[in-house]
């Protein structure tokens, strides 16, 4: 790891699924290399009332390719006049990724959000757009081990929003305080049919 | 007669393999300190890059009835390792006649460790036991002998999966208001054990098998249990 | 549309330069999902059996405990990949959808050399770097087929077929237990087998067995046909974190305007109050 590009920038997102309900998390550090630039960074992007995208890795590329995909997504609902599906944008992350093989923007995205039917839709991808799909938890960014360690563990099927919240908050924050290149502050939106709920944690500032 | 600079020219030539005195078989530790019992547990797998030459080692040693050493990384150096320590643990009680303690163990597994500070025993240690009064606790330390005492700690190749779980169960780290620390009990503490290495076994390829997992009490000396993880 | 957002087809490089630099900078190129894989093929008297492992690696990391490793390429062929995800998931998807317009065009079923062709023929004008080693198996017209696709398009046809990191293990069951003109039970359990081989003696494999049996005029995707390695223990008491254990700093609600369709549990439905 050490100079990985990927890891230049730090941080990491964190999406698990309940019932009727996704979490996605994540922290809130931007910084370089050990030194940390700012503390309010927004990693996690809105796509629709249902559906939210995480991005970690290199943050020049986090920004240009979230202004990507608010123009194809622009394009879209113009063109179709309608939402797009979660799989749908998925897909749409994938080729983006993918048609870069060669030259990859350096980001691990997350997508999270409700199907048509309400159910829950994990998508983790790396740089190159490879899908993974998860009916549990995905997890992404530097501390992208020791999520999985925490998720393990504490994540179990059904899980209300309320509960989905904790458990999401907890695997979340024992990771990072694990991890020197994120933390600072973390951030949950809980998706629900509702709407998108969003609470800022109180979290270790070192 | 050979000329000095053609037989320089000559050894130049000659292609010697890369000195690679290390492997890394993998392999994860943990340990908790509890009030009155310390555990220290250790996976059994032995990995060698994508091999499992063998899925039953032992990574930790007994020292005495009160004091175990878990070691993870080679398993050479792991071997040799604790030889010396034994060695040294039961000289040390023949000449004086009394149990070597915990605290005179970490500090006799930091000096061993960092004698080599130079070409290091590839071994990631902890250390866990009884003191004088009976109190668990632990040592964790790195490749050159750099430790500190503690009540929960994981070294390895699982490292990152497990300890950002002790440290959310056993200190309650992350919980931040009305913070409730319970001291776990004994039963406890051995199925949060149980359950952080069947976690880590589902995500790091070296953590499997089975794991070894030893129960330090004042009254029971060490009893050793075997746990089944896995065989992916 | 193309001018707006620069993909229509094809791939891309305007970030090369900039990444080649950081590279020249030290920065390490990070490294793809790879499946570290055991992947099969065998034929039978009246098809062939494809498996796969489930498990997709990063280093020594599990990503995936349960992917799918057997593509989709036409209704009478699949594909098994190993290799880089990104490539073996997109270079499948890629000669399945030519294969699909095809048979729109021709009418007729997809033959395996087609697929055989297309496929090895986009691999060698990558020159190995797009990464997929393939084992390639269905039934046509002039019955059944298998074959191995190399990442520089290199090709094998065989009765028996290994590949990915867990490939030594799974021929070693192949070798000795193989035999001509075997029945669908026994070349299921041959596959099941040399798979099992893979998931235990070699590390970059786990997880369940996938099998796909594709006969004339028929294909059967056995996904999960084993699954010898879910997780088998949980702290009895569980983990606990009651309502109120994570500390708010704030908190603000976005209503969702989305017209509700959704109800899939007429009981639940109090959940979703909106207008």
């Amino acid at each position: 790891m050490g100079d990985s590009i990927l890891t230049y920038n730090g941080g990491c997102v964190l999406a698990m699924a309940g019932d009727n309900c996704v979490a996605i998390a994540a922290d809130r550090r931007f910084g370089v290399q050990q030194t940390t630039i700012g503390t309010d960074t927004t990693r996690i992007f809105k796509i629709n009332d249902r559906l939210m995208l995480g991005l970690t890795g290199l943050r020049t590329d986090v920004t240009t390719l979230y202004n990507r995909f608010v123009q194809r997504l622009n394009l879209y609902r113009l063109r179709e006049e309608r939402e797009i599906k979660p799989a749908s944008f998925a897909n749409m992350v994938a080729s983006t990724l993918y048609s870069r093989r060669f030259s990859p923007y350096f980001v691990e995205p997350v997508v999270a959000g409700l199907t048509e039917k309400g159910e829950p839709y994990l998508c983790a991808q790396d740089l190159l757009g490879a899908p993974l799909f998860a009916e549990d938890f995905v997890v992404s960014g530097t501390c992208a081990e020791s999520l999985y360690g925490t998720s393990e563990t504490f994540w179990k099927p059904n899980l209300s929003p309320a509960e989905l919240f904790e458990v999401t908050s907890q695997s979340l924050l024992a990771a990072v305080d694990r991890d020197c290149l994120s933390g600072w502050g973390a951030i949950v939106h809980m998706i629900t049919l509702n709407g998108i709920e969003t609470k800022v944690l109180k979290a270790r500032m070192d | 007669m050979w000329k000095e600079s053609s037989v320089v020219a000559t050894m130049a030539s000659l292609q010697r393999p890369d000195f690679m005195p290390y492997q890394n078989n993998g392999g994860t530790v943990v340990a908790i300190g509890g009030e009155d019992y310390c555990i220290v547990s250790a996976t059994t797998r032995l990995g060698l890059g994508f091999a499992i030459p063998t899925r039953n080692v032992c990574r930790y040693s007994i020292l005495n009835n009160r004091v175990v050493l878990a070691t993870a990384g080679m398993f050479a150096d792991t071997a040799t390792l604790h030889k010396v320590i034994k060695a040294r643990v039961k000289i040390y009680e023949e000449q004086q006649d009394k149990p070597f303690g915990l605290h005179s163990a970490a500090q006799l597994l930091s000096n061993t460790l960092y004698y080599r500070r130079f070409f290091p025993y590839y071994t990631f240690n902890v250390l866990g036991g009884l003191d004088e009064d009976g109190q668990g606790f632990v040592y964790g330390f790195d490749a050159i002998g750099s430790g500190e005492k503690v009540k929960v700690v994981c070294n390895g190749t699982g490292q990152a999966l497990i300890q950002p779980i002790l440290d959310n169960q056993v200190e309650k780290k992350q919980q931040y208001e009305n913070k409730q620390i319970t001291k776990l009990s004994l039963q406890e503490a051995v199925d949060l054990i149980k359950d952080v290495f069947t976690s880590a076994g589902e995500r790091d390829i070296y953590t499997g098998d089975a794991i070894d997992i030893c129960i330090i009490t004042k009254e029971k000396g060490v009893l050793v249990e075997t746990f089944q993880l896995k065989q992916d | 549309m193309s001018q707006f957002n620069g993909a229509d087809g094809g791939f891309q490089f305007d970030l090369l330069e900039r990444n080649e630099r950081l590279k020249e900078k030290g920065y390490q190129v990070p490294v793809a999902r790879k499946t570290g894989t055991t992947i099969v093929g065998l034929v039978f008297r009246d098809g062939v059996v494809l498996g796969a492992d489930t498990r997709a690696t990063s280093d020594t990391t599990v990503f995936d405990k349960n992917c799918e490793k057997i593509h989709y390429i036409a209704p009478n062929i699949y594909c098994c990949g190993a290799g880089t995800a990104a490539d073996t998931e997109n270079t499948t998807a890629l000669v399945s959808s030519q294969l699909e317009l095809h048979r729109l065009n021709s009418g007729r079923e997809s033959r395996v050399t087609t697929a055989l062709t297309l496929l090895k023929r986009m691999l060698f004008r990558y020159q190995g770097y797009v990464s997929a080693a393939l084992v390639l198996g269905g039934v046509d017209f002039y019955g059944p087929h298998l074959y191995t696709v190399y990442p520089h398009g290199s090709t094998d046809r065989l009765p028996f077929v290994t590949m990915g990191s867990g490939s030594l293990a799974a021929m070693s069951v192949f070798e000795s237990k193989y035999m001509d003109d075997m029945s669908r039970e026994e070349a299921e359990k041959l596959v099941y087998e040399a798979i099992s081989a893979g998931i235990y003696n070699d590390l970059g494999s786990g997880g369940n067995v996938d099998l796909c049996v594709i006969t004339r005029g028929q294909t059967e995707y056995l996904r999960g046909y084993a699954k010898e390695n879910e997780r088998k223990f949980r702290k009895p008491q569980g983990y606990s974190f009651p309502i109120g254990t994570t500390s708010i700093l704030s908190s603000r609600f976005e209503r969702s305007f989305v017209p509700t369709p959704f109800v899939s549990d007429p009981e639940n439905s109090s959940t979703m109050a909106v207008d």
